[in-house]
């Protein structure tokens, strides 16, 4: 509700906010909805920099630890978007969801 | 190991095909090698500053210095290459015929050679840099030395054959048509650089998108497979291009284009100076 009042004043796009520890994204998954643009907020409280690296979203940014990044995504179709970190791309993974 | 080596090839690999392209565009400038060999260097030493500095950048411009910085300097190459090709096709008439000349050309004062330093420091500073943190974080991480060491080691090697290879594949370009290809092939890394540019301002939202989608072809060609980094490096192809990224490509192909098709025609008439059939043919305006 508080997203979608924001996105009406018109003044800020909708924003999740990802965490990064321990080399893992909590949450995992974002569910956003189609054809809206969305800022993901990439919180790093790792001490190691991390790249949010995503082929299906074409987004590549660098986080330094210990600090955070914002990447604005959309308007998306609906679909999967796979996203990691490609510095720890075993346990670095998560999912967008466009609905 | 293999890991490592992987992430290490995927960021040289790039930068390794940029530097493949000038070093064939550049062939028969006899201060070449000075020249990319100064740009490699410069570009490994820009790599680890920017990588000392990535928290500074990242935090910049409230938290998109980092795709200002990529875009900027993307805009920055892609420029010198223009100012490059645009040189080369001014003076394209007497090379194109005698390589030798371009040298003469380049020893008596107006030299082209030192934008091409430029991208391919830059070419390798973008990479590179990406390399330094994810090196640095895998130290400070405790993986043990002699696996990073042996897994970089051969995503160097693996990625420099690569650069070499398509080297060696473009010195069979016959002679005569080895400047207008390298030339175009320029031009178009140069329309890629400049899409890829607005792409990072797209990611910041700084510009808009002009559609967040045109087309979608990663299941033929994904943007993370060998034949799609390739093309990323050629010619800034995404399997999901924004409507900006393509207007930029087009507005520089064009831009060069036009340019270098005007540039022939004003160099027509002072061709006379060249051949006889010159002086007896009729020439337009």
């Amino acid at each position: 509700m508080l997203m979608a009042l924001a996105a009406c004043s018109g003044s800020d796009i909708p924003e999740h906010t990802l965490v990064l520890e321990n080399h893992k994204f909590t949450p995992d998954q974002i569910d956003i909805p189609h054809g809206q643009k969305v800022k993901i907020k990439v919180e790093n409280r790792d001490d190691a920099y991390e790249e949010f690296d995503s082929d299906s979203l074409g987004r590549e940014k660098v986080i330094p630890g210990k600090s955070s990044g914002v990447v604005v995504i959309g308007p998306l179709e609906t679909g999967k978007y796979p996203f990691m970190g490609e510095y720890h791309h075993e346990t670095a993974q998560g999912l967008v969801v466009v609905q | 190991m293999l890991g490592t080596a992987l992430i290490v090839f995927r960021e040289i690999f790039e930068a390794s095909l940029i530097v493949s392209i000038v070093a064939a565009a550049t062939r028969g400038l006899s201060s070449r090698l000075r020249w990319i060999g100064g740009g490699i260097l410069a570009g490994i030493l820009g790599a680890m500053l920017v990588a000392g500095f990535a928290d500074v950048i990242a935090n910049f411009a409230s938290g998109v210095g980092q795709e200002i910085f990529n875009a900027s300097v993307l805009f920055a190459a892609a420029g010198m290459i223009t100012w490059h090709v645009l040189w080369m096709s001014s003076h394209g008439k007497a090379m194109a015929k005698d390589l030798g000349s371009v040298s003469a050309a380049v020893k008596s004062g107006a030299r082209p050679p030192s934008a091409l330093l430029f991208v391919v420091a830059i070419a390798i500073l973008r990479e590179g840099s990406e390399i330094v943190l994810f090196m640095y974080g895998l130290a400070a991480g405790g993986s043990s030395m002699t696996t990073l060491i042996a897994g970089s080691a051969l995503g160097l090697i693996a990625g420099i054959a690569a650069g070499t290879a398509l080297y060696f594949g473009l010195l069979r370009i016959p002679p005569g048509k080895m400047f207008s290809a390298t030339n175009w092939l320029l031009i178009l890394v140069a329309a890629g650089m400049a899409s890829q540019g607005a792409h990072f301002l797209i990611q910041a939202d700084l510009i808009p998108a002009l559609g967040s989608q045109l087309w979608n072809t990663s299941a033929l060609v994904a943007n993370g497979s060998m034949a799609g980094q390739t093309l990323h490096a050629l010619i800034g192809y995404d399997a999901r291009p924004t409507g900006m990224q393509i207007l930029f490509f087009i507005v520089v192909v064009a831009g060069i284009g036009l340019t270098m098709s005007l540039q022939r025609k004003s160099a027509l008439p002072k061709k006379t100076s060249g051949s006889p059939k010159a002086v007896t043919s009729p020439q337009p305006g």
